[in-house]
């Protein structure tokens, strides 16, 4: 269990983080999303005791990471940004070293090891120099090191940054592949990986959190929550913009090259089998027809920049 | 005993990159240089090491910055303090694990001066007993120069910065009984204080190292000087931390 309160950092007058209270319970995978420079890093770096908070205080399951940093750490496996490690290492040195200052020994270290090298498939680069290493194979070093010694907490800081799309995959699969008993934090500004692996996120904007729930929750909160797609080929896509905007509760229809989207003042379940209805009653033919979840992006730039007029 | 585990790992890192091979080798041809020429080892016809040890305070002037100041400043420009730091390691752990791996780097050049120690034999006959105390005395002072390296390491990230903040303060260390620095404290402090800042000179209590006198009062001189400068190392990482 992890419970923050009232987390504050200041560097000189500007508040980095401001008065951030939250707790999460095992099996929470947490996506941290916000611009940069919103105080996602500020946070885990005090969240894992690499900093000192301004105010308030955070407690991983009962200790104090400040007073009982230690036992606090114990819990912890954590990804800095940009997945530092000592270059001149090898991989397997690095890991053993790891290892040893987490005081794994005998069957348990070996184990841990082959376990940990299997999972993040770095088998084949284990003897050669980290610095020699793709980014790719850097990073999933940098993720073999959190997951060493099995942490209850797992703390990733950006951990897909500049993987390509199938290491992001397996980064993402690896995540959601952690046992149930166990917290994960990542921060993100990559929106589809919130939705793609979290169950619970935090939106930050400017050192305060400005929203705070399901990944789905943040979606409804989008304009298009439920707006209604349709494509034709052969109808005129004005006309059919024109006789949509007719439906009771519709609030606005956009013309794209996605076809026309049909947008409600406020969520309304049934707008598809109207527009169903509509488009056979008018004998249009339709190529296709949608409902769309919501636009995370949307979302998140009217939740972020908001904060800032 | 954590802090084996980080000077494992430090140690490992000067043997893994050139820095190690690069320094003894500059190391053990400066150690000559100053021997044979300015010191003037054949012609003084004396069996003893004295022009050997007596260049050591000037020698790790310069040379001994060069060793710590990696100790945090790259550490910390690499992003791998953050990952240090993070480790259920204690503070006092890898602050001792560090400076205790740079020691023994520090030991193994000096170590590596053992032909000059052969050659003094070979010529002559030396008292041995004087050469190891002046063996261990240098080895003192170097700790010295090590633990404020340490801490003026731990207050950037910049290996240059560190360099020559460690040159300086290490300068007015050894300096501290001689003029250069009694003159810039002498009208203002109490004569009790300057007596102070002399006793507190590396120079004042080498010579009599370096001459085969090692009392135990030089010997708890360096020691408090490591203590004291590893405890300030402690005290810059904690305010970094808050900073």
């Amino acid at each position: 269990m992890i419970e923050v309160s009232h987390l504050t950092k200041y560097y000189g007058d500007f508040a980095a983080v401001e008065n951030l209270t939250f707790k999460l319970v095992p099996g929470e995978i947490l996506g941290f999303l916000g611009p940069n420079g919103a105080g996602k890093s500020t946070t885990m770096k005090m969240l894992t005791g690499f900093l000192r908070p301004s105010s308030g205080d955070v407690r991983i399951w009962g200790s104090d990471i400040g007073k009982d940093s230690l036992s606090a750490q114990r819990h912890i496996g954590y990804l800095p940004e940009g997945a530092p490690a000592y270059e001149e290492m090898t991989p397997i040195g690095f890991l053993e070293f790891i290892a040893d200052a987490r005081g794994l020994s005998g069957v348990e270290r070996t184990n841990r090891l082959d376990e940990t090298i299997n999972v993040m498939s770095l088998q084949d680069v284990l003897g050669q120099r980290i610095e020699t290493l793709s980014k790719g194979f850097k990073r999933r070093v940098g993720l073999a090191q959190a997951i060493l010694h099995d942490p209850d907490v797992l703390i990733l800081d950006e951990p897909t940054d500049g993987l390509d799309p199938n290491q992001k995959h397996q980064v993402r699969e690896m995540i959601k592949g952690l046992s149930r008993d166990k917290i994960v934090v990542v921060s993100t500004h990559i929106l589809e990986e919130v939705t793609a692996v979290c169950n619970r996120a935090i939106v930050l904007a400017k050192g305060k959190i400005v929203s705070d729930g399901t990944p789905q929750s943040l979606m409804e909160m989008s304009p298009h929550h439920g707006a209604v797609t349709l494509q034709s080929s052969s109808t005129s896509l004005t006309e059919i913009a024109e006789a949509a905007g007719l439906i009771t509760g519709v609030a606005e229809t956009l013309v794209t090259e996605a076809g026309v989207t049909i947008v409600t003042s406020e969520a309304d379940t049934t707008l598809f089998s109207k527009v169903l209805e509509l488009s056979q009653s008018k004998g249009w033919k339709v190529d296709s027809l949608s409902v769309e979840s919501g636009r995370l992006d949307d979302v998140f730039r009217s939740l972020t920049e908001g904060e800032v007029r | 005993m954590s802090f084996t585990v980080i000077m494992k790992r430090e140690l490992h890192g000067y043997f893994a990159t050139p820095i190690a091979y690069v320094f003894i080798a500059i190391f053990l041809v400066l150690s000559g240089v100053f021997t044979f020429y300015l010191g003037n080892f054949y012609e003084r016809q004396q069996a003893d090491l004295i022009p050997f040890f007596s260049f050591h305070p000037w020698l790790y002037l310069f040379l001994i910055p060069a060793i710590s100041m990696r100790l945090w400043s790259e550490d910390r420009k690499s992003g791998t303090l953050e990952l240090l730091m993070t480790l259920p390691l204690s503070r006092s752990d890898i602050v001792i694990g560090k400076f205790l791996a740079a020691w023994v780097f520090a030991g193994i050049a000096l170590a590596l001066t053992f032909p000059i120690w052969i050659t003094v034999n070979y010529l002559g006959d030396p008292d041995n007993g004087v050469i190891v105390a002046s063996y261990l005395g240098s080895w003192m002072m170097a700790g010295g120069f090590l633990a404020i390296g340490s801490c003026m390491s731990a207050i950037t990230k910049s290996q240059v910065i560190a360099f020559v903040l460690c040159g300086f303060v290490s300068l007015l260390f050894v300096m501290a009984g001689y003029p250069l620095v009694l003159d810039l404290v002498r009208g203002w402090l109490p004569q009790t204080l300057i007596d102070m800042v002399a006793s507190l000179s590396f120079l004042t209590h080498f010579n009599a190292v370096s001459r085969g006198v090692f009392s135990l009062q030089d010997f708890l001189y360096f020691i408090s000087i490591i203590v004291v400068w590893l405890g300030a190392t402690s005290i810059v990482l904690d305010m970094k931390k808050g900073a």
